[in-house]
């Protein structure tokens, strides 16, 4: 009962088809966006930053990436970090051998190469369903590891098959600070989230949601099922690329093929079960929830005032991440989103139950 | 939705936020960490596994390098009067979590960590990078990047006491002179059964070096993390028939290597591991298998001396002994205590120059830079026998890099008699220099001179 | 015949690959024989694992990702226990503790989940996975530790008249095949002649006409789970007395997975024929395969099988989409 959202006509359809049209949604969105642009950055510490969320943000982008096919076109994929690796090795090998692009375009040519692979990846998804997908794209995973630890072009020749990066050069800024790389990749995720919410809202995003549904019956409408799950492929491998290339450069600086491995691809998908698949909120709560996990597990024990040995806490890690995860299938099966979105129905009827 | 369901749902959502919050505020809290002791501290992080694959051989290291610094505060009562704490990390040897540690821990203590020893030449090629922003040391005594002996380049790497051309180069030499001469190699196959991992790779440019002055043929053989599926690379030494086998893994690796060797009818004589191929927890999971089966030894074969009685008295027996004093007096626990052995060592030199006080990052460079420990101080530490000599400069950051070779005879290790290693500088020192001469060249960097820092 | 081309086209192009090394004489015939065998026999501990994965998807239609993880949980419980007792004691004791798990794990993951989508249950049995790797280390350790068999591990050599220096058997390989061999035969006799038996097949088949004719299923899925506990259980003496006991051996079930999509998530046959397939592979590739293309791409080493697996079952797959002996699925709108 705190405001009323009623009252608000539109009268034109631009009006009415834009993204938040209600007036407080839209005060919100703007008092979120003043805060991390404005408030972060002179508030947060240099730990906060590069622990939480510079991480945070770039694995979001993964996550929306790994939602568009696994929760709005509903096509299993375990292997995604797999396309991170592509990502970050084209951009690796553009910025070495074309020096004089600009690391938006290298980010962007990134993104395309990755998305060609996963749409290769993605040809056995028109024949293959369900949890048999899943494993067979695995396939992509274990490839994609093989390919960049032996093929020696990739990685320049290295002895060691680790590769070092400068920091990013974005028209003479160096993003080489905390705070900067933060503004950078809040800017470039914004941008992403924009792209992938109106992809979503459009023909495309309908056409992925109904083979979700109902493949068979999608097809019987006419919906072409090469054309839409190809696509849902093409561009997640996109997005999912352009984080790979972020998370290289930006976040580690210097990564060997095994930064990108089976681990990180079932981390995505925690993320966004966690955080609700289909819904790019669910992405933000997804990764958020997986990044802050291990860094909470791992103080609280000394905050509790129970210092237990590393040994231990890393077991207790693993047992608590495996029971929260049991614990919010059952819960909540549509993830973290739901919560947030039963949270503001909540609010709008307080004190009222209904 | 049930009532029942609702308040769990409630609760949930109510345990979510708390999470969130709690940790952001943990995290900033980060930002004002001072500590209350009085004098201050000196602050070591130790990264350590303690789980996963690893955890066999990162145990007793990290079990010998707590220890050693529990028995300076409670023996000496600390460097000179600076009290020593510490924090352990646990990394489970995965490039990303050493970062994380690495992020956390680099700001403790009054002036920072004292130094890094990352224990896995993964960590140690991501945080290299950072090293130059934060000035703090990154000790990696035997392990890291090859290239970072040059400290004109890497100025802050430490690989104390070599690297792994090094150890290469060792065993080259000495199945060359099990062969009559290094002219006898020639026509001779050496395999590499190695860690698919940067530790795993960064010998092979000497070995392929070696094998074009010597004309063996070199094999190479990746065994993919965690390494427990060895057959077919086995069937792959039998097919070949290689006249030795170099093994360069670490963890549960080690011990599959030479239970398939077994298992593939290969002699455990013609095997030669590494200095990080060679301990108790990677020979003993074979049983009888392992015997015959040798690797190097380098500044710390196993056994009890001098310290480990003092460990013994002012730490174990005062009930405060790391972990579960697994592998007390083996080699990778006489190792653990080693590496920390230098780095106090290290901080008390730097006390020299700089007061005896707690130091920071670049202050104990210094000390890591003009370490000069001989017999006789190696004597009076109590780890005769357990350490060689060792002297770095601004431009060398290794020192002396000397080994022997050990052999298991199913019980304990015999250190053969005789055999003193030094790798050959005059293939290495080229390959270093060229090696942080591209690294240079890629990041930009601008050498150090070593003269003007001095002066 | 028509239908079956891409099958047979399959079957060829590998049957092929399979006869390449003896015949152009790449290879001695008796190294081609120890790299078969080789691969038969790490095709029958695949198998193995495969087999849990497989009957817990027949009976109760969860994709048990955590497979992996008991078979390590078994192995350390045997492991550890065969340091206090004797190991004929030790090996039941540790079957207690798989069906004390699987009662667990049916009540407090299955029971509470019973009509999400698969999806969802494979996520949950991924929760499992990580819950049970971090307690298992938690209360076992994260040492190596060994299973004695008290089998020899020095290989013998076998036909030395035949083929010149002879074939190398491997004696824990081969009681690997024996007791692989047994625990099948044995589940086989359990499915077809006991009462439970006969109850899982019908839950398996479907799941409402079972219950309506007072099946309960419930405790049908305990059992199913048990039993796939228990395989487990064989699955991890074996590995663990070949390998040794450590945190690592739930990778190797990971290979286990392109083996039931090969042999179809529903079928036990398939699981032991896709494990064979998958381990002759496997080994073929790496030894035979691996060395052409390094020298073709100047790759730096080999390590073929970490994909030739999927590769090969996604291949399979393509032609058959579920599985060679998997059940045909038919979508209904």
């Amino acid at each position: 009962m705190f405001y009323r959202e009623n009252g608000q006509f539109k009268s034109t359809y631009a009006s009415d088809q834009q993204m938040l049209p209600i007036l407080q949604d839209r005060l919100f969105m703007a008092g979120v966006l003043v805060f991390a642009f404005g408030a972060v950055p002179l508030l947060a510490s240099d730990y906060l930053f590069l622990s939480l969320l510079i991480p945070f943000l770039i694995l979001t982008l993964a996550a929306i990436g790994l939602n568009l096919v696994v929760g709005y076109c509903g096509q299993i994929s375990l292997g995604h970090a797999a396309f991170m690796a592509v990502g970050a090795y084209a951009a690796y090998n553009l910025v070495l051998r074309v020096p004089q692009l600009n690391f938006l375009v290298v980010l962007v040519l990134a993104g395309l190469i990755a998305a060609a692979v996963g749409l290769v990846f993605g040809i056995p998804s028109l024949r293959i369903k369900g949890l048999y997908l899943g494993v067979a794209t695995l396939a992509a995973q274990f490839f994609m590891d093989w390919l960049f630890a032996r093929v020696k072009w990739f990685t320049n020749y290295a002895h060691s098959g680790s590769v070092q990066t400068a920091p990013v050069d974005l028209f003479g800024w160096i993003v080489d600070t905390p705070v900067e790389k933060y503004l950078f990749l809040l800017a470039v995720l914004i941008v992403f989230t924009l792209i992938a919410k109106n992809l979503v809202r459009s023909h495309i995003g309908r056409e992925w949601m109904a083979i979700r549904d109902m493949d068979v019956a999608a097809e019987v409408i006419g919906i072409r099922p090469v054309y839409a799950k190809l696509t849902a492929f093409a561009v997640s491998s996109f997005y999912v690329g352009v984080a790979g290339a972020l998370w290289g450069f930006v976040h580690l600086g210097s990564w060997e093929p095994l930064a990108f491995s089976l681990t990180l691809s079932l981390n995505l998908l925690f993320m966004i079960i966690i955080g609700g698949m289909g819904s790019l909120l669910g992405s933000y709560f997804g990764a958020a929830f997986i990044v802050m996990l291990p860094i909470l597990l791992n103080q609280l024990p000394a905050l509790l005032g129970m210092p237990i040995s590393t040994a231990m806490a890393s077991h207790l890690e693993f047992m608590i991440f495996g029971a929260l995860i049991v614990f919010f299938l059952i819960v909540e099966p549509h993830g973290l989103a739901r919560l947030w979105a039963i949270g503001k129905e909540k609010l709008r009827l307080w004190p009222f139950p209904h | 939705m049930k009532q029942g369901a609702k308040l769990t749902v409630l609760a949930a959502s109510l345990a979510v936020a708390a999470a969130f919050g709690s940790t952001v505020a943990l995290a900033q809290a980060k930002k004002a960490d001072t500590p209350a002791t009085k004098g201050g501290e000196q602050f070591f992080p130790v990264l350590s596994y303690r789980t996963g694959a690893y955890a066999p051989n990162g145990i007793p290291f990290a079990n010998g390098f707590v220890d050693y610094l529990k028995l300076v505060n409670a023996r000496d009562g600390g460097i000179n009067g600076v009290k020593i704490t510490w924090e352990e990390c646990e990394t489970g040897y995965a490039t990303d979590r050493g970062v994380e540690c690495y992020e956390r821990l680099k700001g403790k203590g009054t002036h920072g960590a004292t130094a890094f020893h990352p224990l896995s030449t993964g960590i140690t090629f991501a945080v290299t990078d950072k090293s130059f922003v934060d000035k703090i040391p990154i000790i990696t005594f035997g392990y890291g990047r090859a290239d970072s002996v040059d400290g004109t380049v890497f100025g802050w790497n430490f690989p104390l006491g070599g690297t792994y051309w090094d150890a290469a180069d060792m065993l080259v030499q000495h199945v060359g002179k099990k062969e009559g001469g290094l002219d006898r190699l020639k026509g001779k196959k050496i395999a590499l059964v190695y860690h698919d991992s940067p530790y795993g790779k960064e010998p092979i440019a000497l070995l392929q070096e070696r094998a074009k002055m010597h004309g063996y043929e070199l094999l190479l053989l990746p065994v993919t993390h965690p390494g427990v599926e060895q057959k077919a690379t086995w069937l792959q030494v039998r097919q070949q028939r290689p006249d030795y086998v170099f093994l360069w893994g670490w963890g549960v690796m080690n011990s599959t290597s030479i239970k398939e060797a077994v298992a593939t009818g290969y002699p455990r004589e013609k095997m030669y591991g590494v200095w990080w191929s060679g301990a108790e927890p990677d020979v003993t999971p074979a049983g009888d298998g392992a015997k015959g089966y040798s690797s190097l030894v380098f500044l710390s074969p196993a056994g009890q001396g001098a310290v480990h009685k003092d460990i013994v008295k002012h730490v174990h027996d005062k009930g405060q002994a790391t972990g579960n004093k697994e592998g007390f007096g083996e080699v990778l626990y006489n190792r653990g205590m080693v590496g920390a052995m230098m780095t106090v060592e290290a901080v008390k030199r730097a006390q020299i120059k700089h007061g005896k006080k707690p130091l920071k990052g670049e202050e104990v460079r210094w000390g890591l830079e003009n370490m000069a420990l001989d017999n006789a101080a190696i004597k009076r530490l109590g780890f005769e026998g357990f350490m060689t000599p060792i002297s770095t400069t601004c431009v060398d950051h290794r020192g002396d890099s000397v080994a022997g070779i050990h052999t298991w005879d199913g019980k304990r290790w015999v250190i053969e008699k005789g055999t003193t290693l030094v790798a050959d500088s005059t293939i290495i020192k080229p390959m270093i220099r060229a090696s942080a001469e591209k690294y240079a060249g890629e990041k930009k960097l601008t050498r150090r001179d070593c003269a003007k820092e001095a002066g | 015949m028509k239908k079956n081309w891409p099958v047979l086209l399959l079957g060829a192009v590998l049957l092929i690959g399979l006869v390449l090394p003896l015949a152009t004489g790449a290879s001695a015939p008796g190294f081609y024989i120890e790299v078969l065998l080789g691969g038969l026999m790490a095709g029958v501990l695949y198998s193995l694992v495969a087999l849990g994965f497989a009957l817990i998807f027949k009976a109760s239609g969860v994709f048990n990702f955590a497979q992996g993880a008991m078979v390590l949980f078994a192995a350390l419980a045997v492991a550890r226990l065969g340091e206090q007792m004797p190991l004929w004691a030790a090996i039941p004791l540790g079957m207690a503790i798989m069906v004390a798990l699987a009662w667990l794990i049916e009540r407090l993951v299955l029971r509470p989940l019973v009509n999400q989508e698969a999806i969802a249950l494979f996520m949950a049995t991924l929760g499992v996975t990580f819950f049970l790797d971090g307690f298992g280390q938690t209360v076992w350790g994260s040492d190596i530790y060994s299973i004695e068999l008290g089998i020899a591990k020095e290989p013998v050599m076998v036909l030395q008249s035949v083929f010149q220096g002879g074939i190398l058997v491997n004696k824990e390989d081969f009681f690997a095949a024996v007791v692989a061999a047994a625990l099948v035969a044995g589940l086989a006799l359990f499915f077809q002649m006991t009462p439970t038996g006969r109850a899982l097949r019908a839950v398996a088949d479907d799941h409402q006409a079972a219950q309506s004719i007072g099946i309960p299923l419930n405790r049908m899925w305990v059992i199913v789970w048990s039993v796939a506990g228990i395989v487990a259980l064989v699955a991890g003496v074996i590995w663990g007395a070949k390998l040794g006991v450590q945190f690592s051996l739930s990778q190797v079930a990971l290979k286990a997975l392109p083996v039931v999509i090969l042999g179809g998530f529903t079928s036990i046959t398939g699981a032991i024929v896709g494990g064979l397939i998958i381990g002759v592979g496997e080994k073929m590739a790496e030894v035979f395969l691996g060395p052409i293309l390094v020298k073709a791409f100047d790759l730096a080493g080999g390590g073929i099988e970490n994909w030739f697996a999927y590769v090969l079952a996604l291949l399979f797959l393509l032609v058959r989409p579920e599985g060679l002996f998997g059940e045909k699925h038919i979508d209904r709108v």
